[in-house]
């Protein structure tokens, strides 16, 4: 059968319009999210069966208000319009409108249009129309807005088949541009553009001038010229407002004649919904609630699947271990690999009920409103109101949490929720804070109701989100960082969520955890598995020297075993790295064993369970009853001659935890979203630094 | 009578004179707050900031060093 080539269409639109649901809509599950080169912004492409001989390939840009983008995620709709050699480069435009905000929505497609590529309105949400007391006039508007428009509802999957239909033929849309910008703001200036870069239209060539910083298509003489023009910012200025305000008085007559509301009819659930969700109090207590049935969920929710996935690994490792014929690859498969995947495995339950809460606010448009509720106070630490949801998501992963701070628009804001985003408790480090709880911490309840276990936790967390705040303070204070801030949020429409939407999103998120950090925790698992299994020659001769002790005779078989694995630990490389940091974690209360440990956390902080499971040589034995936690509990420090695990240096470990840099992954994506090794070397030493410092006085203190 | 959105209370509304070219975003301007457009300011943050206003269609939050700096005829 004949086929074509598939047609790349590009959906454009402002955020809240219900692109998103269009693009599932047009796409199904056909669609897959991947990066855009060098950055972290995912990309989502889909195919669509337009009818029986034609396919479309859609891409769905970020939501923007404007082509002259004003954070990272909206420059990408700037870049892929602009170079018809781009790989995107799309064959027609969908800018996607929400039929409430038609006028701010046309101010995009005014823009898009001027680009003179083929370029289609959808005017979505049309089954509102009615409710909203709206009239529209289709046909007037097509000839107005020289192109096809076409109303859909893509929630309830209405208008689809016609816009379809119109993708289908892009080639009869007229290319013309919408507004005039020449005529209007400066004659002779835009007619001498036009004529310097003929080849180009008109408004393509005037965001060269205001919005590009280098283009590629271009050679050196017209590079040049671009540059001059560029010259005269405040000009330049003056004639984007003067362009913006031209639009919009254009806009304005079209919809005149084109789009009525009748307000009485509208209902007025955003008045009522505001005056308690951002009430001076109830808007704070209503919040505080919301987090606390997030957190509360989070641990309920996600601890039996977490615990089925952890058996589910053992499971698998202890059978591999059976199956295959031992040796180096079997230990590698059982040691390296299977712990390593089971490593980022553990954490998706708890990422994804995150982001399934985080994804339900934004769709309702709750999460606008705790922008408005926080900023004020954010701000105080060098922060914006949009930084409240990469805190919130850092307990889960700092990962997909640093990437949310994309959204914020203001460079050094952004950059300090970057920066202390790490400090808030995400999962990893719960493992860690559980076992020592467990061995420092006595099972004592106090008034009678709260646990002191857990209250240990909560203080945790709390220490957590303070650190993160009183940094962001430091560095506000501290730090010279150019930029304006350009802080303005819409507050959108409160909406019933979609569940397809929220469902992608959380999809998305894990993705972007499991394979943002997946990669560099399987990694390194296998570089710990192999310093863990190799040593120089005292390791290769360990079991002849093992068997030469004198204190061995007495051990059953398995003890045996044991203590011979624990040893081989000793004389391996990862083994000699604990040793040799030993005297500068002395002062912490810390032996070599847990050196080993702070060592191997670095691929991710839970490792450190782990690793002290081998070194305490537990889980061989499981006829024997001794846990991890009673064989650490039972763990001797030969220089004092006191318990290892005391109250002194339990509490210096955990301090040292909440504080340390110890994620590599989230250094990687640090250092690719502010595209410099200083940022993240910046958190690996202060945060060490810190962590140092305090574990340190911590011990010194309770000692 | 000629002030600036920041000093209007809660449920007043104005016209837009003038926006100081020099500290605005063009993104305000992209979002439909410009001259000759009718504004209401709907609701102030708790702490005072940010400001919540209506504007030509538009339900949008603004920084008050924003706001100052959006001149308007109270009506």
């Amino acid at each position: 059968m004949f086929k074509n080539k598939a047609i790349k269409v590009a959906l454009v639109g402002n955020p809240n319009t219900g692109k998103t649901s269009l693009f599932n809509q047009l796409t199904g599950l056909n669609q897959k999210v991947g990066n855009y080169p060098g950055i972290t912004v995912e990309k989502k492409v889909g195919t669509c069966q337009l009818s029986k001989n034609n396919i479309a390939k859609i891409i769905d840009l970020p939501g923007t208000y404007s082509i002259n983008p004003t954070t990272l995620d909206e420059n990408i709709v700037l870049n892929t319009l602009m170079s018809a050699s781009h790989e995107d480069f799309p064959d027609v435009i969908v800018v996607v409108a929400d039929i409430e905000n038609i006028k701010r929505n046309l101010l995009l497609y005014s823009q898009i249009k001027d680009l003179q590529i083929p370029t289609i309105l959808v005017v979505n949400m049309s089954d509102q129309i009615q409710r909203k007391g709206i009239q529209i006039d289709l046909e007037l508007l097509k000839k107005e807005l020289k192109s096809e428009v076409v109303l859909t509802s893509a929630r309830k999957n209405k208008g689809i088949d016609k816009l379809k239909e119109v993708i289908e033929n892009y080639h009869s849309l007229n290319t013309d541009p919408l507004a005039n910008i020449s005529k209007r703001i400066d004659a002779d200036y835009f007619i001498n553009l036009k004529n310097n870069f003929p080849s180009f239209p008109l408004y393509k060539t005037w965001l060269l001038i205001t919005q590009v910083e280098e283009f590629e298509e271009l050679d050196e003489k017209e590079k040049e010229k671009v540059r001059s023009y560029k010259k005269d910012k405040e000009k330049l200025k003056k004639y984007q407002h003067k362009e913006t305000i031209y639009r919009y008085q254009q806009i304005n007559e079209i919809l005149k004649k084109t789009y009525r509301v009748d307000r009485s009819k509208a209902k007025d659930l955003r008045s009522k919904l505001d005056k308690v969700l951002i009430h001076k109090v109830w808007g704070y207590v209503i919040f505080a609630f919301i987090l606390m049935v997030i957190f509360q969920s989070i641990f309920d929710w996600a601890s039996v699947p977490m615990d089925l996935i952890d058996e589910f690994f053992a499971y698998l490792s202890s059978s591999a271990k059976e199956l295959l014929p031992p040796g180096t690859f079997t230990s590698l498969i059982s040691e390296g690999i299977i712990p390593g995947i089971g490593g980022i495995v553990i954490f998706i339950p708890q990422i994804a009920i995150l982001f399934l809460f985080v994804a339900i606010l934004e769709e309702t448009g709750y999460m606008s409103r705790v922008v408005f509720l926080m900023d004020k106070i954010m701000r105080r630490f060098g922060m914006s109101g949009k930084s409240v949801v990469p805190l919130i998501s850092g307990t889960a992963c700092a990962i997909p949490a640093i990437m949310a701070a994309r959204n914020i628009s203001g460079w050094k804001e952004r950059l300090i929720t970057i920066l202390v985003t790490p400090f808030t408790t995400c999962s990893a480090r719960l493992p860690v804070y559980a076992i020592i709880i467990a061995l420092i911490i006595p099972q004592q309840r106090v008034l009678g109701i709260f646990s002191l276990q857990g209250l240990t936790l909560l203080a945790l967390y709390i220490l957590g989100f303070a650190s993160a705040l009183s940094s962001g303070y430091l560095l506000h204070h501290v730090l010279k960082v150019k930029g304006k801030n350009l802080f303005v949020i819409e507050m959108p429409n409160y909406k019933i969520p979609s569940l397809k939407n929220v469902f992608y999103t959380v999809v998305e998120k894990t993705k972007a955890f499991v394979f943002g950090a997946g990669k560099i925790i399987l990694a390194i698992s296998i570089i710990l598995w192999f310093l863990a299994s190799n040593g120089p020659k005292s390791f290769t001769d360990a079991e002849i020297n093992f068997k030469n002790k004198p204190e061995i005779e007495n051990l059953k078989p398995e003890q045996f075993d044991e203590q011979l694995a624990s040893y081989k630990l000793e004389q391996s490389y990862i083994g000699i790295m604990g040793k040799s940091i030993e005297p500068a974690i002395k002062p912490l209360g810390y032996d070599w064993k847990i050196g080993i440990a702070l060592i191997s956390s670095f691929a991710a902080r839970e490792v450190f369970v782990g690793t002290l499971a081998t070194i305490y040589s537990v889980g061989n034995d499981d006829k024997d009853n001794t846990t991890i936690k009673e064989r650490m509990a039972a763990e001797i420090n030969p220089d004092t001659g006191e318990k290892l695990f005391n109250f002194p240096s339990g509490m210096s470990l955990l301090v040292f935890y909440a504080f340390a840099m110890q994620c590599i992954s989230t250094l990687a994506i640090v250092k690719r979203e502010t595209n410099s090794w200083k940022w993240p070397l910046l958190q690996l030493f202060g945060m060490g630094a810190l962590a140092y410092v305090a574990s340190f006085l911590t011990y010194t203190v309770l000692t | 009578m000629s002030t600036s959105i920041a000093n209007l209370k809660v449920g007043e509304q104005g016209v837009i004179k003038e926006i100081s070219l020099e500290n605005i975003p063009l993104s305000l301007l992209e979002m439909g707050c410009m001259p000759g457009e009718n504004v209401e300011l709907l609701q102030i943050a708790p702490l005072k900031d940010p400001l919540y206003i209506r504007v030509n269609g538009s339900h949008l939050a603004i920084r008050k060093e924003i706001a100052d700096q959006i001149l308007i005829t109270k009506i």
